[in-house]
């Protein structure tokens, strides 16, 4: 992966996290560092507290956070409604997206990217873009056009569904993206397709935090750096290699019993690789131009 | 509640009037209902004093037109009712007549619903001041609808207004009812028949946006012969406290019926639903979805009975209520029913009372959408089913808009 220019670089911090449900404390402080350009994976077993990681930081009600901080460009993350989160540049593709009955893809963008203009609320010009853009996308990642003009995930399979997230991460155009197993319920085509996209994205700047069970989405996603996380902490950090050594032998060598075990490792992103130029069909910030031409964005 | 002797001062043929004595005799037997009684189970009805109301027809001028801009310039028949009294009729299509009191239809009042079917309709018939006869000839396919708007703006009237709709043999057309009002305290007591002839298919749509302070206790019945299409709609935006009761019987073999009600319940308003589907014939269906809010200090009650008789064999009939509580002090019900003497047949029911889906709107933020535009979105959607069945794609359209100004001037944080 390449970064892009400094000035367009984006980071998202968290350090020494701690979140509850109720009263049992999933996340025990985590630290991570994702930045433009870097494609972080965070693999760990069941019950690890990877998808409360995601959870957490994009604002889902139901969680508290006991300690700890999350900071995109140094603001406060925690402090901002989920919305508000949207809007600073965080995107959560989800593990389950929720049916929205009634609510087409092309009117809940368009109300976020209008507020991204600026604009109170979007126009019909701003919805038949939004539109466009959707159906552009679609096809790069082979949803028929069809299913993003119904209601948000309703009738769609879990294939879809997660294509569907891949699609909407695509028109927003995200400064980090959070992935949350995004392979699970995809066939390999349809994994294939949406990993090009999301690394197209990564290419034009995009930081992505890919929550993982599995390594097989690393194939095609080929992360910067890979996080083992077990009972709410970051246990393990390397690079590629470590994806590779849990194919092979599990989680098992991770597993509380281990002397290593519970040690937070706090992984640096930002400026650890050269700045790149990033191409002039991808905007230095993606939030600039919300309504690009769909053509350009797929490149 | 009211006297009998006001019969006597009625329009209408002979043996209409013997109908109506009938009428006023067992309505002052059943005296004033109460809400042990079942089916006035949630409801307000013990607040009802008569007393308050008088029985009159004054007349007037037509209401304010409401959701129903742009309906009539392309209508089949227009009809204006006011105050107990019939103001005009248009006719503009051929295919379709319509009859007003002692023009030679008395005799059809009563087709449907000859009798009840509580004691309010027993008033209807017996003091039915202005009733209004549409009748659809056999095989007429009427595109565009037949309108009645019933209008009530005199303080402290208690009035009657009924609709006979005869649809022949294979006949198609759509009548909606709009009930308008003032805000002055009124009692209004409508009773709708439908008669669907073999073959028909009839669509019929009730908009409600009467004032706050008026009392409305409709009762809508219909019939449902051979292989007849019936689609009701029903869309309650105003009133005090305002009832619907809708019974459809299916009597004909191969019938089908869909019953879709929209509401939206603001202020202090209580709205309040009976339905029964009633399948009576072998191979018959029936499906009804009721979407609602309520909104402020509102409520709505909703009731349902699926009653399959014996000898309905191969039925399809089901039943789903949902609804949406705007506000911490608003509050609904939901009371579904099945009466099923017929093994062979397939019925559901679902209810659901809830405020707005946290997860629906935890997605939509999470992609970008403010709090209150995710709010209003989600609530928009909920009922967006529901108005694409409404069988008049105007009414759809005008509901759809009346509801978008609802929810985006609403904060609903505060029910959560």
């Amino acid at each position: 992966m390449s970064a892009p220019t400094a000035e367009a670089a984006h980071t998202l911090r968290i350090e020494g996290l701690h979140a509850s449900a109720g009263d049992t404390e999933i996340l025990q402080g985590v630290d991570l560092e994702v930045s433009s350009g870097r494609v972080h994976a965070v693999m760990g077993p069941n019950g690890s507290g990877k998808s409360t990681l995601a959870h957490v930081v994009m604002g889902r009600p139901g969680y508290e956070v006991t300690a700890g901080s999350v900071t995109l460009d140094g603001v406060d993350v925690l402090s901002l409604a989920p919305w508000e989160r949207a809007q600073a540049g965080l995107f959560l593709a989800m593990q389950h997206p929720t049916e929205v009955p009634g609510v087409s893809a092309a009117q809940a963008l368009a109300e976020a990217l209008a507020l991204r203009a600026g604009d109170d609320g979007p126009s019909d010009d701003q919805l038949e873009r939004t539109r466009s853009l959707l159906e552009a996308e679609a096809a790069a990642v082979g949803l028929k056009a069809e299913l993003v003009a119904r209601p948000l995930n309703v009738d769609m399979s879990g294939g879809e569904k997660k294509r569907n997230e891949t699609v909407q991460l695509a028109v927003l155009q995200p400064r980090i993206a959070i992935l949350d197993e995004i392979d699970s319920g995809l066939d390999i085509d349809a994994l294939r397709a949406c990993a090009n996209r999301i690394e197209a994205l990564t290419e034009a700047g995009l930081g992505v935090l890919a929550i993982t069970h599995f390594t097989r989405v690393l194939e095609y996603l080929r992360p910067d750096e890979v996080h083992v996380i077990v009972d709410g902490r970051i246990v393990d950090s390397g690079g590629p290699e470590l994806a590779e050594a849990l194919e092979a032998d599990g989680y098992t060598p991770y597993l509380p019993e281990e002397p290593d075990a519970g040690v937070a490792v706090s992984i640096g992103g930002l400026g650890s690789t050269p700045a790149a130029a990033t191409g002039a069909s991808a905007p230095d910030d993606p939030f600039a131009d919300p309504w690009a031409d769909p053509l350009d964005e797929l490149g | 509640m009211f006297s009998p002797d006001l019969v006597d001062a009625l329009d209408g043929s002979d043996a209409l009037a013997k109908r109506r004595r009938a009428a006023a005799d067992r309505a002052v037997a059943a005296g004033q209902p109460s809400f042990t009684e079942e089916v006035w189970r949630y409801t307000p009805i013990d607040d009802l004093d008569p007393a308050r109301y008088a029985f009159a027809a004054p007349g007037g001028t037509a209401g304010p037109v409401g959701l129903m801009s742009g309906v009539d310039d392309g209508a089949a028949a227009v009809v204006h009712i006011a105050n107990g009294a019939v103001l005009d009729v248009s006719v503009r299509a051929d295919g379709v007549r319509v009859d007003t009191l002692g023009s030679g239809a008395d005799d059809l009042i009563g087709t449907v619903t000859p009798e009840g079917p509580d004691v309010f309709g027993d008033w209807n018939l017996a003091l039915a001041s202005a009733p209004v006869v549409v009748s659809i000839d056999p095989k007429a396919v009427l595109t565009d609808p037949i309108v009645v708007h019933v209008h009530t703006d005199v303080e402290g009237l208690a009035w009657f207004p009924r609709l006979v709709v005869m649809a022949g043999r294979t006949s198609q057309a759509t009548v909606i009812e709009h009930h308008t009002g003032g805000n002055t305290p009124a009692l209004i007591c409508p009773l709708t028949e439908l008669s669907v002839g073999d073959g028909a298919h009839l669509g019929h749509v009730t908009v409600q946006e009467l004032g706050d302070a008026a009392w409305q206790i409709a009762n809508l019945s219909a019939d449902a012969g051979r292989d007849a299409n019936l689609r009701i709609g029903h869309v309650a935006m105003g009133g005090d406290y305002a009832r619907a009761r809708i019974g459809i019987d299916m009597t004909g073999r191969g019938g089908h019926s869909e019953i879709d009600a929209v509401y939206f319940g603001r202020g202090t308003s209580t709205l309040d639903f009976r339905t029964f589907q009633t399948h009576v014939a072998p191979h018959t269906t029936s499906d009804l979805l009721f979407k609602g809010a309520v909104d402020d200090y509102a409520r709505a009650v909703y009731t349902g009975l699926i009653r399959i008789e014996a000898d309905a064999s191969n039925v399809q009939a089901d039943q789903t209520n949902r609804n949406l509580k705007l506000s911490p002090n608003a509050w609904a019900e939901s009371v579904p029913n099945l009466e099923i003497e017929n093994s062979d047949v397939q019925c559901s029911h679902a209810s659901s009372i809830g405020p707005v889906d946290a997860d629906q709107r935890f997605y939509l933020e999470s992609r970008g959408v403010p709090t209150d535009v995710a709010e209003a979105l989600v609530v928009r959607g909920f009922f967006d089913e529901v108005l694409d069945a409404l069988p008049s794609e105007q009414i759809s359209a005008s509901v759809r808009q009346r509801i978008d100004e609802l929810v985006s001037d609403a904060d609903f944080t505060a029910a959560l």
